[in-house]
């Protein structure tokens, strides 16, 4: 299970964008959460993703209650959950060739030796093809960039995806398609899936069950 | 019985030189029409060139873009006017902007008063800080910005806000020809309705719109026509209501398009978009066509709405209906 229990979190303690949010992902489901822009999913997910310290509650992941969030959560809770953010140009550190961001965390994690040969799969898997592996982020197209920031997320195979408006900058096609990815992921490993959007239309389609927004935080 | 068009595109084509005398051709033999009181969306993936095709339109290309065709607005050819009559005549005045992502298009460190005033007094023949400030007001509420905002800075306004911000702008030299570059990435659902509404009533006002965008809900929202884009080339141009409801589209990647939605189909065209570097010499579209054949090696010309060898028949009978493909996927 992935639960978030009672998260208050933000920028300023005195006024958090998130209040009070109650949560739960269970293995294999895909949940969905709507809500319109502003109003403090991208933080919860962000949270959820254990890339930011909640104000108050915690964050319970597979029975263990998470102690320390970005760079002081344990490794093995860290790799268990792959995150894909909205703006892959954001996400991703120009100076890389795809193939290198795609391994960067099979590298940070002492897979080395297997990296290129796991990152040649996952490029398959995504739909990049191999000349694309060696261009930077600046030489492919936000579609593409994409693609290899889901793959990266899959690399170190988590249990658990968290995708923030992973195609909110996306054409229809290239939505279908990385949504098309993560599912056939799940389908093979049985992972759960929290994913945040605004798109109603997106959400029902892709999840089990889409919750609002108000359904799980405090007004 | 179509008004005089008020945009004239034939056969532009943007190619960008590249050190290496590598070429990239962004955009080939583009041709289309924009009437007044038209919307016509032009859609497509990104990448697909549309882009290019606006800053071409508005003579914001780079150095190393070289144009061919035309690009009649009235009398003057927007490819071949020089940049002072551009900055002087067509930008603001006679063809308004409303650009992506408003936000980083206005300045941060300035009210937007500021901004709509300065555009007035560049604008308009307005003069006389009352007259301006008045002149101002009347800019914000035509694009329904909230006048008790006016003082605001950018970064204080929602994403809704910004982009009336960015319409009021782009209205104030009254220009005919309204170019939205993806005015609506970015927005919620409700916020794309307004947005995409909005910019509908001055389309019905008599401005004519020429919409740039990937998201074909707001595309159905608004145009009157759509055209669709591929590797540079319009694949597809027809008439809104025939494409999005009954027969469909004709064209196969324009049919993969709309049936990559999640109300459709969701089911992705296959493959990649080609790099606009290496287009092959025939249909670009080929390597992901599942109509594709021997023939589709040699370029198809546009006929009718669609430049495809075996674009999907166009119903014969009157009573013949949309085929549900969905079962194919
Ligand atoms: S020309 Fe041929 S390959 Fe191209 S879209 Fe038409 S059928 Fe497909």
């Amino acid at each position: 299970m992935l639960e978030l229990r009672a998260v208050t979190a933000g920028y300023d303690r005195r006024a958090p964008v998130v209040r009070d949010a109650h949560l739960t992902v269970a293995p294999g489901e895909a949940v969905g959460l709507l809500g319109p822009s502003g109003c403090g999913k991208s933080t919860l997910a962000r949270v959820a993703a254990l890339l930011h310290r909640p104000d108050a509650g915690e964050v319970v992941l597979d029975g263990t209650p998470v102690r320390g969030f970005r760079h002081r959560a344990p490794r093995e809770q860290r790799t268990a959950i792959g995150v894909v953010f909205q703006q892959p140009r954001l996400a991703a550190d120009p100076r890389l060739r795809l193939a290198d961001l795609i391994a960067e965390p099979l590298r940070a994690t002492g897979r080395r030796a297997s990296a290129a040969d796991r990152v040649r799969e996952l490029a398959g898997t995504v739909g990049l093809t191999p000349d694309l592996l060696g261009r930077r982020p600046h030489e492919v197209s936000d579609g593409q960039l994409q693609r290899a920031c889901l793959a990266r997320a899959l690399s170190l195979r988590p249990r658990w995806l968290v995708c923030d408006e992973m195609t909110a900058m996306l054409d229809a096609s290239t939505t279908a398609a990385l949504v098309r990815v993560v599912e056939d992921y799940r389908a093979s490993t049985g992972a759960g899936l929290l994913s945040v959007g605004h798109d109603r239309t997106l959400l029902t389609r892709w999840c089990d069950r889409t919750v609002p927004w108000e359904a799980v935080a405090a007004g | 019985m179509t008004p005089e068009p008020l945009l004239s595109v034939r056969d532009l084509s943007v190619r960008f030189l590249l050190p290496g005398g590598r070429r990239v051709d962004a955009v080939s033999d583009a041709s289309f029409d924009v009437a007044p009181g038209e919307c016509l969306a032009l859609i497509g993936e990104s990448g697909c060139g549309k882009s290019v095709l606006a800053s071409a339109l508005l003579g914001l290309l780079p150095a190393n873009a070289r144009t061919a065709g035309h690009a009649h607005l009235g009398d003057l050819d927007l490819l071949t006017a020089d940049e002072p009559t551009l900055a002087r005549t067509v930008r603001g005045r006679r063809v308004g902007l409303v650009p992506q992502s408003p936000a980083a298009h206005l300045t941060p460190v300035r009210t937007i008063r500021s901004h709509i005033e300065e555009t007035v007094t560049r604008l308009t023949g307005v003069r006389g800080r009352s007259a301006r400030r008045k002149a101002a007001e009347q800019a914000s509420l035509r694009a329904e910005f909230p006048l008790d905002h006016l003082d605001r800075h950018p970064h204080e306004l929602s994403g809704g806000l910004a982009q009336r911000a960015a319409t009021a702008l782009a209205l104030i030299g009254d220009a005919p020809l309204l170019l939205a570059d993806e005015p609506t990435t970015g927005l919620d659902r409700d916020l794309v309705d307004r947005t995409v509404d909005e910019l509908r009533r001055h389309v019905d006002d008599g401005h004519a719109l020429l919409m740039i965008t990937h998201d074909l809900a707001a595309a159905e929202r608004i145009a009157d026509r759509v055209a669709v884009m591929y590797a540079g080339r319009i694949v597809e141009l027809t008439d809104a209501g025939a494409f999005f409801g009954s027969p469909g589209p004709r064209h196969p990647y324009s049919r993969g398009l709309l049936e990559a939605l999640p109300e459709r189909s969701f089911t992705p065209v296959p493959g990649l978009p080609p790099e606009l570097g290496s287009l092959p010499e025939g249909c670009a579209f080929a390597p992901r066509c599942d109509r594709a054949t021997d023939i589709c090696g040699a370029l198809p010309f546009f006929e009718n709405t669609v430049a495809c060898h075996h674009p999907v028949p166009a119903p014969a009978a009157p009573h013949a209906t949309r085929t549900p493909e969905d079962t194919r996927a």
